[in-house]
């Protein structure tokens, strides 16, 4: 009786140790984003044409096309599987891009193809969201105060910048993929990829006004490796 | 050798048969008139008409491009202003005949009205091969029009607060002259400068000119231009007042909504506080 107890027990650990040991499928890429030389000081948004915006910040907001940290660290950057890993079926949660104090909540919104996007007001006055792709569709919508999200999707991987020609300091962008391995790295310029089946992959660091670059890195196992990206800061 | 000359002859009618068959792929349908072009027959009008500035793959590169503003219509793109269907979507083959008939007012682009018909959609036939869109995508639907409800002062007015509500004037400026607070900054998708539509100078919108043709338009955008589409956020009545009050701001040009508004006192007090009536005036041409 007491010997079977024991032996149920050891089962017992043993299908949780089981369970564990699949929880992380796969590798890991993480890194972080840095910049070297001396970025432009970003300006800040004049926004007196638009009052009711304008109330909304204590201190003029600055424009974002280059986000920094401390220790030279680099924000606002998509980090991105751009080849090895199979295109995925979009997930069914929808990616949210929203209008706040006449500037887009997020800057730069990364989703995949044919991921629902929806999009909306928050602010009293209308905006038009004018998105600019190449290869995609190009469409140009109004949106007055407290009307109803715009839902749209791409079908076509690409970074799409997007603004608003009413409030021409609006300035947003799109970055369409196709899979589920991306990140968006904070100010702290960290990131990390994860779930990666074991293969070749090719990752690519994307910044709007700096471009892009691209290391190749190999999974085996549940490893993690450290993939860093050092851009060159424009000094305008 | 005759053996050989009649099979050569039935070799070369098949192509020929294997040709029209490739060619009625990419064929237009024009319903008013009703006519039905074909490619291969706008191939050798575009280039003699249209490849000076549309350019000879028809990416907008032509010769005359870089002298030309706005920027000619880049087909290989496929964006295009005036159309009947949503904002993002291919146009219907008769809102590009419909554009080569009427040209574009303030730009180089004439109106075709001197070729034939037939002429014309064998033009749209041909200028549809450029982009691989439309052998992907249908043509979106036609947003509908409904019946033009009934000319009222309140129509009117309403129409007026339309303008401040949905902000049309941050562009086209409180009395439609095109120069609103956002007006100097706006450019097309090529980068190129562009100006909002002065309503003072005129009546003729690039994309038409009846009451119809003003529904559409802010009901389609004009895509490719800083112009958006409203049909998710406007009525269809309240866009019919939009259409009568933005007449009343076409000082120059007669219509029957001008004149019910300058029958009232406020309206013609509106209009003649602004020095405008029977004047030339305007900030300028139309872009």
């Amino acid at each position: 009786m007491r010997k079977s107890h024991v032996v149920m027990a050891g089962f017992a650990m043993l299908a949780a140790s089981a369970v564990t040991m699949a929880g992380p499928a796969g590798g890991t890429v993480s890194g972080k984003v840095t910049y070297e030389g001396t970025p432009a000081k970003m300006k800040p948004i004049d926004m007196s044409k638009e009052p009711s915006c304008a109330k909304m910040y204590s201190t003029p907001p600055v424009a974002e096309t280059v986000v920094t940290g401390p220790g030279n660290a680099l924000g606002d950057v998509v980090v991105y599987v751009s080849a090895g890993a199979p295109d995925e079926a979009a997930p069914s949660t929808a990616a949210i891009f929203t209008q706040k104090g006449c500037r887009y909540i997020p800057h730069i919104l990364a989703f995949q193809v044919n991921q629902e996007l929806k999009i909306s007001n928050e602010d009293q006055t209308s905006h038009n969201i004018h998105p600019l792709p190449k290869l995609n569709r190009e469409w140009n919508k109004s949106q007055p105060p407290g009307t109803p999200p715009i839902s749209e999707k791409y079908d076509k991987s690409e970074f799409i910048p997007v603004k608003c020609n009413i409030h021409p300091w609006m300035h947003g962008n799109f970055a369409v993929l196709k899979n589920s391995h991306y990140a968006v790295t904070p100010e702290t310029g960290a990131f990390s990829l994860a779930n990666l089946p074991p293969g070749k992959y090719t990752i690519t660091a994307w910044q709007e006004s700096y471009g892009e670059q691209t290391q190749e890195v190999t999974i085996s196992g549940s490893e993690t490796k450290t993939v860093n990206f050092v851009f060159k800061a424009k000094p305008y | 050798m005759r053996n050989i000359n009649i099979s050569k002859i039935c070799l070369s009618l098949a192509a020929a048969l294997l040709l029209v068959g490739i060619a009625s792929a990419q064929d237009s349908h024009i319903k008013e008139p009703n006519v039905t072009g074909h490619a291969d027959a706008g191939k050798p009008l575009y280039y003699r008409y249209c490849w000076g500035c549309h350019g000879a793959r028809g990416d907008g590169n032509g010769e005359n491009a870089p002298y030309v503003t706005p920027t000619p219509r880049n087909f290989v793109q496929a964006t295009f202003k005036c159309r009947s269907t949503p904002t993002g979507t291919l146009p219907q083959d008769q809102d590009l005949y419909n554009t080569l008939v009427r040209g574009f007012n303030f730009t180089n682009m004439p109106s075709w009205a001197a070729l034939t018909a037939q002429n014309r959609a064998d033009l749209v036939a041909f200028i549809k091969t450029f982009s691989p869109r439309w052998k992907t995508e249908k043509p979106g639907d036609p947003i509908p029009i409904p019946a033009e409800p009934k000319l009222t002062i309140e129509s009117m007015k309403h129409g007026g607060e339309l303008f401040q509500k949905l902000e049309c004037w941050k562009c086209h400026g409180q009395e439609g002259r095109g120069d609103g607070p956002s007006a100097s900054t706006l450019t097309d998708s090529n980068d190129q400068p562009i100006r909002p539509f002065n309503f003072t100078t005129s009546n003729r919108s690039k994309c038409g000119r009846t009451n119809q043709d003003l529904y559409r338009i802010f009901m389609t955008g004009v895509d490719g231009t800083p112009m958006p589409s409203f049909a998710d956020v406007v009525k269809p009545e309240d866009a019919w007042d939009l259409v009568h009050y933005l007449r009343t701001l076409q000082y120059n040009s007669p219509s029957p909504e001008l004149a019910l508004w300058m029958s009232t006192k406020e309206g013609h007090d509106i209009v003649e506080a602004k020095k405008v009536y029977n004047t030339n005036t305007g900030s300028g041409i139309n872009p």
